[in-house]
């Protein structure tokens, strides 16, 4: 338990929640969300490792003086953080950890490096600024230290315990000295670590102006009302949106976790009684034998869960914590969602992402308007490392670590954008930076036609990104659906599943599993990274045929393709009409009258038997809980 | 031939301003847009302003014009149709557009994406390969390019864009294409991405050649006719373009790449500033822009405007300079309102706009906007000088009463309330441009303006802490001003992607010389002398493995530059980020700006002060919570030395100043009036 210092002992006399001024409110909600934003910009822009600086994978928080997030996109535990932190905090510390299990998973694999720092005016604590970024090396046994076979943490690298980074102001060299030998990049490190401590730093700035532009004492009564706020708003909308006592209940999967089991069932239900909701992962499947595992605390499942609710009723809502109290949140030991220590956990992005995927269906049911297709819910990786073997660079290390993108799903809007991202800013590296800072080229960087579900709003196309390598080295992959399909909704089809293959340079083609590592590659061999569509939303026949047809000259469907959408064209490329008219009446016939709300594809039993003769690929072995395991 | 006429085509307006250099005498005019034919409201105004002065056409030495043709040709969407030539295997880069999703978690769910301004049905790839280090993979398949060509006939292309994989480092292919494209699909103008922007990065290098191709046609012709009209009305002097970086260029060399003028209009606001601020005494300061949608912000050091290397325009993000202007969706017309399920307030960003507009206007708008909160607390008296117009002050209480009976307060406070909220989102894009970028806002001057600027220019002062506010004379035809006061300029840049470690300062000067010389060239054939011409460089530099750069001023080009150069970048990235780090700098981009010299172009004086102005009235408004009465003075009365003295409302044809109690406004000699706070005691 930390114990925390201030010199200022007198207690700040707050207001009543109800007696700040609203309009002050209101600055001060605007001022959070400024600093909030400036953080990001701070780090972007400082960071060297790729996983931050093109793909920005990091996330800010700052919270109030008991370490409830005010804003924020993740609900890091900062409680959890400081009960497990054995230590004094003081004006000037820095506290860093990237130890899921120290922290509560306020982090959620070793690659993230979580800071904290503590918030200080005139003496007293009036808020934290903290931040993790993925940091795209971190040692252990493979380059970018996500070995795909791993059983222990052990094995993901360098495991930083909660400690003092800087102490009053003071940098620990010899700390940060033993941690950065750990790893291969560690100018990627160091960078990212200074990013993330400015980007802290510039939070604490921004606090302390609030307190003195409008008295710590109007500042922290504002932020109480902030609080207050978001428990009001989400109090009004789990009554509107939730019928009492009805339990809607929701599973999705994670195809192999890298150790030959799978499919993983993700499983959630929710049921409201009187103000509280109850969000209950049982029925989830065991802990992950593999890296898989998504260790995920009870506050971020609220947070995600407060995403779908919060944001579609007013989006301008500053995000925080307040609503908590009226989630509770049952996650079993031992599951997929809380494996025991020393689980690995490396592989966790799947997870991530399946939880858009998890709430979408999951809430999507109350009112099949607002429901999305599956789509794009992972951030597959891409690595590939080496030595350079000739010419200027002869000897020199090169390691390039970067995530891929596929077809975003349907949605109530529209068709899902091709080949995009579901994740806030992420972007992809482009094929010219590429070229000019590692030994490879890209021969084809293009979504693949016919890969997004059909639908009355088509699923985005997967991308084919199709790698050739310059230089010996090894390459990994991390990516998933390539067994489950991402489905399609409301009479949508479901999109094509993701695949990965190497075609050698002496002819042979070698389909690569989706979670791998220390696949040798040579000058000559080609990698295709292809990954999965979007699912469709609402009924492809009822899609208008030009729009059908255009899509056929853009090529991001073909001709045949078209025909899912009950759509013939004729030589020139043209809708035949009576041709249309006749195929759209015939699939008509065949079908159920009532479409179906989730079409996930074949059931899994079969998936499981076509596996090796559909993608190439053994089947995996499904996970089952041990008898001791299953809680009554 | 001493008169300069500065043009700047807005929207409703067009404003027209007549310098005489050697005086330095002024006259405006204001006419109405024409918006199916700009260059009629031009030569409108312009017949107007010589009128007025009493000189003929043939007098006017140089038109000096900002336009928004390119802009609003991307806004509404109508440029030309444009076919586009990728290298096999890229044919999708628009479409995949990096893969960007704006927008927090979960909001992809409300994306609307654009559609990309080349079709994917008009854009074709070709074989042929070029590396990374301009190497040649696979040659041009000339037979491939030729059928590719032509089958885009018939697609009614408009414009041809092509943009090969690295073809910054090696332009050979590109060229051959345009040849090929002259015979395959004569008539159609061809942008080449080794022309329009050679750097790295082949989505940003190709959307920027495809928008230069878009606007052009329309550019184009738009140029071409009000050239034709100017001779044909009689005025023997050149037309010059403002480009996006404030600078000016030949009427001819914005017809090739257009892409440069996007933000022409902004531009000229910001040029305008530092014109008038320059008056007065001020180098270093924030232009705060506010109309009545949204509110444009700058930092200017020195005199010069920050550049930044991006150019916005709507949806459409193009690498090109421009002046690194901010906006906010927060203007006079920007909406309150009170969410029912959070019940806080909210301003903007929709906006009434022109039509209905508040509901002060009387044109049907019901909706409170800030304009109206402005009218409920008495800042914008009912009856203006002049008279023109008259608010419906029952109609805009009306409007904020909706707000203030939600939030349950009275409807004066409810418009104070409206009124902090807007000034708190502007005072966010001020510290975009200031404290973001490691400036301190006090240490500036804020220059207002804009229909809505002045009113609000004395809260913003207090929030940022930038003193004097700046209201120039006659806000709202500051553009054409900015228009009329500027120099005339030319880019080369190109991507020199290099260690520090693996160049000599040599070379950097050799690139930079070569960059200066092209530019330098291009300038001389617009008419600029060798020896009129100042040159100056300009370097992205990032730590090796960064995914930013900094541009760094290269300020020598000797033995040590490349120290000189680190120490700089250094200086800049402690000062942006607080922190340095020891690996190995990097050049990315050089450029070369040649800059012609400024016109001279003499201030005017007012004439001085013969004791206390004195107000035309007096005027009750609501401030902090009481009422109090504020002295009303017109501007045109007011006389070099006067000292206004907050509460105060300065009123002119286009604009209100508010004074706030507390602070005192100077009218400066050269017709601004200058804001401070009043020290106490």
């Amino acid at each position: 338990m930390a114990r925390i210092v201030e010199t200022a002992t007198a207690p700040v006399e707050k207001v009543p929640v109800d007696a700040v001024d609203p309009i002050t409110l209101d600055l001060i909600e605007n001022g959070l969300r400024n600093a909030r934003y400036e953080m990001d910009e701070v780090l972007f822009r400082t960071a060297l490792s790729p996983g931050i600086r093109e793909q920005h994978d990091e996330f800010p928080l700052i919270a109030d003086p008991s370490g409830k997030m005010v804003v924020g996109q993740f609900g890091l535990s900062i409680p959890d953080f400081l009960d497990g932190f054995d230590d004094t905090v003081e004006e000037g510390d820095v506290l860093l950890t990237s130890d899921p299990y120290a922290c509560g998973a306020a982090i959620s694999h070793a690659n993230d490096w979580l800071v904290v720092t503590p918030v200080f005016h005139e003496g007293r604590v009036v808020g934290w600024a903290s931040m993790f970024g993925h940091m795209s090396d971190v040692g252990g046994k493979t380059p970018c230290s996500m070995p795909t076979d791993a059983r222990t943490i052990y094995e993901e690298g360098v495991v930083i315990p909660p400690f003092k980074l800087y102490s009053k102001g003071v940098l620990n060299e010899d700390a940060l000295r033993i941690i950065l030998n750990q790893v291969r990049m560690p100018d990627w490190n160091r960078a990212d670590l200074n990013g993330l401590v400015a980007a802290c730093r510039t939070a604490s700035r921004r606090v302390v102006e609030m307190c003195e532009r409008f008295g710590t004492a109007v500042y922290l009564s504002a932020l109480d009302a902030l609080l207050q706020r978001n428990y009001d708003a989400m109090k009004v909308l789990l009554a509107t949106v939730f019928e009492e006592g009805r339990t809607l209940s929701f599973t999705d999967y994670i195809c192999d976790d890298g150790v030959g089991y799978g499919p993983y069932e993700l499983t959630l239900s929710l049921t409201r009684r009187g103000d509280k909701v109850h969000l209950d992962f049982t029925g989830s499947s065991p802990q992950a034998a593999g890296p898989v595992n998504y260790y995920i605390n009870e506050n971020l499942t609220r947070m995600f869960f407060g995403i779908y609710m919060i944001t579609v009723a007013d989006p301008q809502i500053l995000w925080n914590d307040g609503f908590y109290p009226l989630v509770d949140v049952t996650i079993p030991d031992g599951s997929y969602w809380k494996p025991k220590h020393p689980a690995s956990l490396n592989g966790r992005n799947h997870g991530i992402g399946r939880v858009f995927d998890l709430f979408g269906g999951l809430l999507g049911q109350t009112n099949p308007a607002l429901l999305n297709a599956a789509g794009f819910s992972s951030s597959p990786h891409f690595m590939y490392s080496g030595h350079y073997s000739s010419g200027e660079r002869k000897g020199e290390w090169f390691q390039l670590y970067s995530i891929g993108f596929g077809g975003i799903p349907g949605r109530p809007l529209g068709d899902g954008p091709d080949g995009h991202s579901l994740w806030p800013s992420f972007v992809n590296i482009p094929c010219e930076y590429l070229e000019s800072y590692y030994p490879l080229r890209i021969e084809r960087w293009e979504t693949v036609a016919d890969t997004g579900g059909a639908g009355l709003h088509r699923g985005g196309n997967g991308v084919d990104v199709a790698y050739a390598f310059a230089e010996p080295g090894t390459i990994a992959i991390h990516d998933d659906r390539w067994l489950t399909y991402p489905w399609g909704v409301n009479g949508g089809t479901p999109g094509a599943r993701g695949t990965k293959w190497i075609d050698r340079a002496d002819g042979t083609r070698e389909v690569l599993p989706s979670k791998v590592h220390d696949v040798p590659v040579f000058p000559g061999d080609v990698l295709h990274f292809v990954t999965w569509g979007g699912g469709g939303w609402g009924d492809p026949l009822e899609r208008d045929p030009e729009l059908v047809a255009l899509e056929v000259r853009r090529g991001l469907v073909t001709a045949d393709g078209a025909r899912r959408y009950g759509v013939v064209l004729a030589a020139d490329g043209t809708v035949d009409a009576a041709a249309t008219a006749t195929l759209r009446d015939e699939l008509r016939a065949s079908r159920p009258a009532e479409l179906p709300v989730f079409d996930m594809g074949p059931p899994i039993e079969e998936l499981l038997e076509r596996c090796e003769a559909e993608t190439g690929l053994p089947a995996p072995t499904r996970p089952r809980w041990a008898a001791a395991d299953v809680r009554a | 031939m001493t008169y300069r006429l500065g043009v700047d085509v807005g929207g409703t307006f067009t404003d027209v301003l007549l310098v005489d250099e050697l005086s330095g005498a002024t006259w405006r005019a204001k006419t109405a847009s024409t918006p199916s034919d700009q260059a009629v409201g031009v030569l409108n105004g312009i017949g107007k302003v010589c009128a007025d002065a009493g000189i003929a056409l043939a007098d006017v030495g140089q038109v000096l014009h900002g336009t928004t043709v390119a802009t609003n040709a991307i806004l509404e969407g109508k440029g030309a149709t444009v076919g586009l030539v990728t290298t096999r295997g890229f044919r999708q880069v628009l479409q995949i557009a990096r893969s960007y999703v704006p927008g927090g978690l979960a909001g992809w769910i409300i994306w609307p994406k654009p559609e990309p301004l080349a079709a994917l049905e008009n854009t074709v790839e070709v074989d042929e390969r070029i590396a990374s280090d301009g190497s040649v993979v696979r040659p041009l398949d000339e037979d491939d390019v030729r059928a590719r060509l032509a089958s885009l006939r018939g697609h009614g292309i408009e414009a041809l864009a092509v943009s090969l994989i690295n073809s910054f480092a090696d332009p050979a292919h590109e060229r051959r294409i345009a040849e090929i494209a002259a015979e395959v699909l004569p008539g159609v103008p061809v942008s080449l991405s080794s022309d329009v922007l050679p750097e790295l990065r082949e989505y940003e290098r190709t959307v920027t050649t495809v928008a230069n191709g878009y606007v052009q046609p329309q550019v184009k012709r738009y140029v071409e006719t009000l050239s034709g009209k100017l001779r044909d009305g009689g005025v023997a002097g050149e037309l010059a373009i403002l480009r996006s970086d404030g600078g000016l260029s030949s009427a001819e060399a914005a017809q090739s790449s257009p892409v440069t003028m996007l933000l022409s209009g902004p531009a000229g606001g910001v040029t305008g500033a530092v014109w008038v601020a320059e008056q007065c005494g001020y180098s270093d300061l924030i232009t705060f822009d506010m109309g009545g949608t949204s509110t444009d912000v700058a930092l200017v050091q020195g005199l010069a405007p920050r550049i930044g290397r991006e150019t916005k325009v709507g949806d459409l993000t193009v690498r090109a300079s421009s002046v690194d202007v901010r906006t906010v969706g927060a203007g006079g017309g920007s909406i309150a309102h009170v969410p029912q399920l959070t019940r806080a307030l909210r301003v903007g960003p929709q906006s009434a706009g022109a039509a209905p507009g508040p509901a002060a206007y009387g044109k049907g708008g019901t909706e409170p906007t800030v304009t109206d909160a402005n009218v409920v607390l008495g800042y914008l008296p009912a009856t203006l000088a002049g008279g023109e117009i008259t608010l419906d002050v029952d109609a805009a209480r009306t409007a904020v009463g909706t707000v203030a009976d939600a939030m349950g307060l009275s409807v004066e406070a409810a418009a104070a309330g409206i009124v902090d909220i807007v000034n708190e989102n502007m005072l966010g894009g001020l510290r975009l441009v200031s404290v973001q970028q490691g400036f301190d806002p006090r240490d500036f001057a804020l220059v207002a303006f804009g229909g809505a600027g002045p009113l609000h220019a004395n809260a913003l002062g207090k929030l940022t802490g930038a003193w004097p506010v700046i209201v120039p004379p006659s806000p709202g035809v500051l553009c054409a001003l900015g228009d009329a006061t500027t120099s005339a300029r030319s880019e080369s840049a190109r991507t020199v992607l290099r260690r520090f470690a693996d160049l000599t300062a040599a070379d950097l000067a050799a690139i930079l010389r070569e960059l200066g010389g092209e530019a330098g060239k291009r300038l001389a054939e617009q008419g600029v002398p060798d020896t009129d011409q100042t040159v100056a460089y300009q370097v992205d530099v990032r730590y090796h493995g960064q995914g930013f750069e900094i541009p760094v001023e290269v300020t020598e080009l000797g033995d040590a530059a490349l120290d000189t150069l680190a120490a700089a970048f250094d200086a800049e990235h402690e000062r942006l980020f607080s922190f340095l780090l020891t690996t190995d700098h990097e050049l990315v981009n050089a450029r070369a700006t040649v800059t012609g010299p400024r016109p001279g172009v003499a201030a005017t004086e007012l004439a001085a002060s013969e004791g206390p102005p004195t107000p035309i009235d007096t005027h009750p408004i609501h401030i902090s919570g009481a009422t109090v009465e504020a002295h009303v003075y017109d501007r045109v009365t007011l006389r070099a030395g006067d000292v206004v003295s907050g509460p105060a409302i300065v009123t002119e044809m286009d604009s209100t100043t508010l004074v706030l109690p507390g602070h005192a406004a100077t009218v400066h000699p050269s017709g601004s009036l200058l804001i401070n706070p009043v020290r106490e005691g």
